[in-house]
C-alpha cells in the first residue's frame, strides 16, 4: 500500500506547475472574454482551483502539511465569495433582467 | 488581538440591537465600542505579542495603523446619522458589516503569516462587496458592487497564485521563516519565486487601486452609497497599504532589486494617470476616486523608500489623507442629501449661506493638494524626503509635478463654492454634524502644525 504522497510524486513537479498555470490561464481568459456572469463565476472558481491543486502539489513535494491546510481556507473563502456573488447577481438581474455583464454600463465617464 | 475580540463582539451586539429594533441606541453603542477597541488596541503598545504560532504578530506598526483605521471609522460613522436620516429601519446590517470589515483590516495590519493576510483581505473585501451594494434598489449601487465583486475576486485569484508560488519556492507561509529562507538562498531561488512575488504585488495593487489595476475604482466609488465610499476610500486603502508595507518589508527586503523596478513604474503610472484623468471629471465622487488613485501612487513611494523613516511617513500620510477625504465626503453627503446630485456644479454658490461647510471643503481640498500648514503637506513632505533618501529622485520629481497638477482639479470645487453663482438655502445637518466638521478642520490643522506628536514608530 503506497501512500498518496508517493503517488502524487510519480509526476514531476515541473509538469504539475505547467498544468496548473494552464488551468489558471484558461480561467483568466474565461473571465476576460465571456460576458455571461455565471460563466465568469465559473472561470473564477477555476482559477482558484488551479491554485488549490498547485498548493497541494507543493505541500507534497515540501513534505509540509501547511499547504494542504491553506487549501481549506481557500475553499472556504471561495464558497463565501460565490454566495455573495450570486446574491449580487440576483440584485442586478432584478433591474436588468439579464445576466450579461455588458448591461452594466451605467457608470462611465 | 484584543481589538479583534472587541470588534467581533461589537458587531454581534450591533445585530442584536437591530433585531430588538433599538434604533436610537445603535450609533452611540457602536461609536463607544470603537473607542473601547481603540483603547484596547493602544494597551498593547510596546508589548510585541505573538498569537497562535505567529499567525498574528501585534507590534507597534500594526497598533499605529489599527489606530488610524479605528479613528477614520469613527469619523465616518459620525456622518451616518446625517446620511441615513430619512431611513426608518435601524440599519444594523450596514453597521455590522462595517465593523466586521474592520476585523479584516486589523488582520491585514497585524498578520505574521501569509495565510492570515489572505484571510484578512477576504474578510475586508467580502464585507465591502455587500456594503457597496447596500442601496438595494439603486441600479448604480448594484452595478458598483457587482463590478467590485468581479474585479475583487479576479484579483484574489492572482494573489493566491502568487502565494502558492511563494510557498512552492520557500516551503513556508510564515513571514520570519520565509525571510530567513530568502536571505540564505538569495542567489538560488527558482524562477517561480519572482513570478510569485510579482503576482502578490499585482493582487495587492488591485485592492489598492494602483495603476494599471485601478480601472474599477472610479466606477465603484461613484456608484456606492456616499457614506460607504468614504469608508472604502479610507479603510481599504489604509489596511491595504499597511499590509503591503508589512509583507514587503518583512519578507522581500533582501531581494529589493527584483521588485522595486516594477513597483516604481507602477507608482509613476499611478501618479500620472490618477492626476491627469481627475482633471476631466465633472462628478465630485468620481474626482475623489481618481484623487484616491493618485494618493495610492504617493503611498507606494513610501513602500519603495523602505528606510527607517518610511513607516512614520506612511502613518502620517494615511492619517492626513483619511481626515481630508472624510471631510470632503462629509460635505458631499449633505449636498447630495438636499440636491440629490453630486456634480461639481451643484456646489455653485454654497459659500454665501453655508460658510462653515464651504470652509471645511476648502481646507480639505487644500490639504489633499498638499498646501502648508495643513496635514496633507506634512504627509507629502515626509513621504518625499524618505523616498529621496533612498534614491528615488526621479520618482519624487514626478510626484511633485503630479501634486502641482492636482491643484487644478482640487481647486474646481473651491472655485465653484466661492466664485460661481447659485441658489442655496442654509443646509442643516443633525446637531452633531457641525461639531464633527469643526473637529475635522481642527484635526487637519493640528496634524499639519504639530506633526511630531504623530511620529510614533
Amino acid at each position: 500500500m503506497e501512500s498518496i504522497s508517493n503517488i502524487v510524486q510519480y509526476v514531476p513537479l515541473q509538469q504539475y506547475v505547467i498544468f496548473c498555470i494552464a488551468l489558471f490561464c484558461i480561467g483568466v481568459v474565461g473571465v476576460l472574454i465571456k460576458r455571461n456572469a455565471l460563466v465568469i463565476f465559473m472561470s473564477i472558481e477555476m482559477m482558484l482551483n488551479a491554485v488549490n491543486l498547485l498548493l497541494v502539489v507543493f505541500s507534497v513535494y515540501h513534505n509540509d502539511p501547511a499547504g494542504q491546510v491553506f487549501v481549506f481556507f481557500v475553499m472556504l473563502v471561495a464558497a463565501a465569495e460565490v454566495a455573495i456573488g450570486l446574491a449580487l447577481l440576483v440584485l442586478v438581474y432584478r433591474h436588468t433582467h439579464s445576466i450579461d455583464v455588458n448591461f452594466l454600463n451605467k457608470l462611465k465617464w | 488581538m484584543n481589538s479583534i475580540i472587541v470588534l467581533a463582539v461589537l458587531g454581534m451586539l450591533t445585530m442584536f440591537l437591530g433585531i430588538t429594533n433599538r434604533k436610537k441606541w445603535i450609533l452611540p453603542v457602536i461609536i463607544s465600542g470603537l473607542v473601547f477597541a481603540l483603547i484596547a488596541n493602544a494597551l498593547e503598545w510596546n508589548k510585541n505579542t505573538h498569537y497562535y504560532n505567529d499567525m498574528l504578530v501585534v507590534d507597534n506598526f500594526s497598533i499605529a495603523f489599527n489606530g488610524v483605521l479605528f479613528i477614520s471609522t469613527i469619523l465616518v460613522l459620525m456622518f451616518a446619522s446625517t446620511y441615513y436620516r430619512t431611513v426608518e429601519r435601524p440599519l444594523e446590517d450596514v453597521y455590522a458589516l462595517m465593523i466586521f470589515s474592520l476585523v479584516g483590516g486589523v488582520c491585514m495590519t497585524s498578520f505574521g503569516n501569509i495565510v492570515m493576510l489572505f484571510i484578512g483581505i477576504e474578510i475586508l473585501s467580502i464585507c465591502m462587496y455587500v456594503l457597496a451594494g447596500s442601496k438595494k434598489f439603486d441600479l448604480a449601487s448594484n452595478e458598483a458592487s457587482f463590478k467590485y465583486f468581479l474585479t475583487g475576486s479576479f484579483s484574489t485569484g492572482f494573489l493566491l497564485l502568487g502565494i502558492a508560488f511563494l510557498y512552492g519556492a520557500t516551503g513556508t507561509f510564515d513571514l520570519v521563516k520565509m525571510n530567513t529562507y530568502i536571505f540564505l538562498h538569495a542567489n538560488e531561488l527558482p524562477l517561480y519565486f519572482n513570478v510569485g512575488m510579482l503576482l502578490v504585488m499585482v493582487g495587492l495593487s488591485f485592492k489598492l487601486a494602483i495603476a494599471p489595476f485601478h480601472f474599477w475604482a472610479p466606477d465603484v466609488y461613484h456608484g456606492s452609497p456616499t457614506l460607504i465610499t468614504a469608508f472604502m476610500a479610507t479603510t481599504v486603502k489604509i489596511a491595504g497599504i499597511a499590509a503591503f508595507y508589512k509583507l514587503f518589508s518583512s519578507c522581500f527586503i533582501s531581494v529589493l532589486p527584483l521588485w522595486t523596478t516594477v513597483l516604481s513604474v507602477f507608482a509613476a503610472l499611478t501618479i500620472i494617470i490618477g492626476n491627469v484623468t481627475a482633471i476631466y471629471q465633472t462628478n465630485m465622487k468620481r474626482m475623489l476616486a481618481y484623487s484616491s488613485i493618485s494618493h495610492a501612487g504617493y503611498l507606494s513611494l513610501g513602500i519603495l523608500a523602505m528606510n527607517n523613516f518610511s513607516k512614520n511617513a506612511l502613518l502620517i500620510y494615511t492619517l492626513a489623507y483619511a481626515v481630508a477625504t472624510i471631510t470632503a465626503f462629509g460635505i458631499i453627503i449633505l449636498v447630495r442629501g438636499s440636491r440629490n446630485n453630486d456634480d461639481i456644479n451643484t456646489f455653485n454658490g454654497l459659500a454665501k449661506t453655508n460658510p462653515i461647510m464651504s470652509f471645511a471643503l476648502t481646507i480639505s481640498m487644500l490639504s489633499l493638494t498638499g498646501i502648508p500648514p495643513l496635514a496633507g503637506f506634512i504627509g507629502k513632505y515626509f513621504i518625499f524626503t524618505s523616498a529621496i533618501e533612498s534614491g528615488y529622485l526621479w520618482l519624487v520629481i514626478i510626484a511633485i509635478l503630479g501634486s502641482a497638477l492636482s491643484a487644478v482639479y482640487y481647486f474646481k470645487p473651491v472655485i465653484a463654492v466661492y466664485m460661481k453663482k447659485g441658489e442655496w438655502e442654509p443646509v442643516v445637518g443633525t446637531p452633531s454634524y457641525k461639531f464633527i466638521i469643526i473637529l475635522l478642520i481642527v484635526l487637519m490643522f493640528l496634524i499639519g502644525i504639530i506633526p511630531n506628536t504623530f511620529v510614533l514608530l
